[in-house]
């Protein structure tokens, strides 16, 4: 077991980091090729699977669980700093 | 599978513990009850902050229910009522409520039995008559549809839904298949999940139940926090992973497992059906484990990320980490690591270690929160102190 993120439903476009990743850590998963994390992410916070475009929802249990505030690369963060509640607009 | 036992009651009902509570009908009277804490160590006693000057019908409606709800509940095998006489929701209110309880109740008023003191001699003597009187009871076998588990979580991370509240849920999920009632609640917590939950509603009638419920609580919500709404998710909950309450409460609804939603019950209200029920009641931990409780769940299930030690009276509390540097952090108050499902163990192995743990608490082994004594008694209020 090398995993060190983890993709809860396969529609999902983020993923769970397991532990704290460090900038360039190739990030390791069941049923996908690793890729780099563009940079830190915190021991279970959100690490984005593949480019997401501002304003595009973010899908996490295979459900809509916000929205991008921004063109996010695969491999960044994803957190307060970059999505939005689709139910209440900041 | 291992037998279960437990101590039946006159309605048929059946509880895991025979616990004599001690309680108050208003928390003027809660040095009273401390006393008899003291003077009766193996009594439940439930100190509380309500009963006078605060909130409207609802608010007192809501407590006699969780008072009577409390007396009514299976675990418990008799109890002592300590008013004061001039309160709002005094005795004269609760005892209707509970005539028919079928258990050893006694109860007490400070104004008309001589003052703080000697009720609290006269109550203390009733609580060892009734810890006597109920402790010859043997327990019995205990038949799988007569218990209702209840699933909660509170101090939560990003690892709780995906780990704790999973296998909390293949544990719902196994219940309900041997006949079992799995209850949850927090609504504030089901926020943004109407749509997902609705779907698995048994008919129309309970989907439009949940999604009413949802939004209520979305505009409670609005109404309370203001432009804050969107982070009614706690700063702890943040620092975790979790950004939205969306996907907060994907990852609380999990552990309720995939089946059937065949009913919704009010705040404290006992369920009349079996399978999977919803509890329309708040997300703080305390709330939502009197309303669980008061709906008579005999046993819970309580998973935490950041780490809560929070039992609740006369209720066993199965602490579930989502991570296993909680787990090892806080050992004295965790019973099971979930955080071992990243590190390779099998969701089925972890499910079997859960409900094994389970049978042997329901057949008197006790919790850590139980061993600790963490009881936490909090209620859901409507309206604010007057």
């Amino acid at each position: 077991m090398n995993d060190n993120i983890i993709i809860i439903h396969p529609r999902d476009n983020v993923a769970i980091a397991l532990r704290t990743l460090g900038v360039g850590e190739v990030a390791v998963a069941k049923g996908i090729e690793g890729f780099p994390a563009l940079e830190e992410i915190p021991a279970s916070h959100k690490i984005a699977l593949r480019d997401i475009l501002k304003g595009e929802e973010i899908i996490k249990y295979g459900e809509i669980v916000a929205v991008s505030t921004r063109d996010i690369k695969k491999g960044e963060w994803v957190h307060t700093h970059n999505l939005e509640s689709k139910r209440w607009k900041k | 599978m291992s037998d279960i036992t437990g101590y039946e009651r006159k309605n048929g009902k059946f509880g895991i513990r025979n616990h004599v509570l001690v309680l108050p009908t208003v928390s003027c009277v809660n040095g009273v009850i401390h006393r008899i804490s003291r003077e009766v160590p193996e009594a439940v006693c439930l100190p509380h902050a309500y009963g006078c000057g605060r909130g409207g019908p609802r608010d007192i409606e809501i407590l006699l229910r969780i008072l009577s709800g409390l007396v009514h509940h299976p675990n418990v095998g008799g109890a002592v009522i300590i008013g004061l006489g001039c309160e709002i929701s005094n005795t004269k209110s609760l005892l209707p409520l509970i005539k028919e309880a079928g258990k050893p109740i006694e109860v007490f008023n400070v104004q008309e039995d001589g003052g703080s003191l000697k009720t609290a001699k006269k109550a203390a003597a009733a609580a060892r008559r009734i810890l006597s009187e109920v402790s010859s009871q043997p327990r019995t076998a205990l038949p799988w549809d007569k218990l209702l588990i209840a699933m909660e979580c509170g101090g939560s991370d990003a690892m709780s839904g995906v780990t704790a509240n999973v296998a909390m849920g293949a544990v719902s999920d196994w219940l309900v298949e041997k006949g079992a009632t799995v209850i949850f609640g927090e609504n504030t917590e089901m926020i943004g999940t109407a749509h997902v939950l609705a779907r698995r509603a048994k008919n129309v009638e309970v989907a439009k139940q949940i999604e009413q419920m949802i939004e209520r609580a979305e505009k409670l919500t609005q109404e309370v926090m203001g432009n804050l709404a969107s982070m009614v998710i706690s700063p702890g909950n943040m620092d975790g992973g979790m950004s939205t309450i969306a996907e907060k409460s994907m990852g609380c609804i999990f552990k309720g497992g995939t089946t059937t939603i065949n009913q919704v019950v009010d705040y404290g209200e006992v369920p009349s059906e079996h399978g999977l029920i919803l509890q329309d009641g708040p997300g703080y931990d305390g709330d939502s484990m009197a309303g669980l409780s008061a709906s008579g769940s005999q046993l819970m299930f309580f998973s935490t990320g950041r780490g809560t030690p929070a039992g609740f009276p006369a209720l066993p509390v199965i602490k579930v980490a989502s991570n296993t540097r909680i787990y090892k952090a806080m050992k004295d108050d965790m019973d099971v690591n979930a955080g071992s499902l990243v590190e390779g163990q099998p969701l089925n192995r972890l499910r079997a270690e859960m409900i094994d743990l389970m049978i042997r608490v329901i057949n008197g082994e006790k919790t850590k929160a139980e061993v600790n004594g963490m009881d936490i008694f909090t209620l859901m209020t409507v309206r604010p102190p007057f």
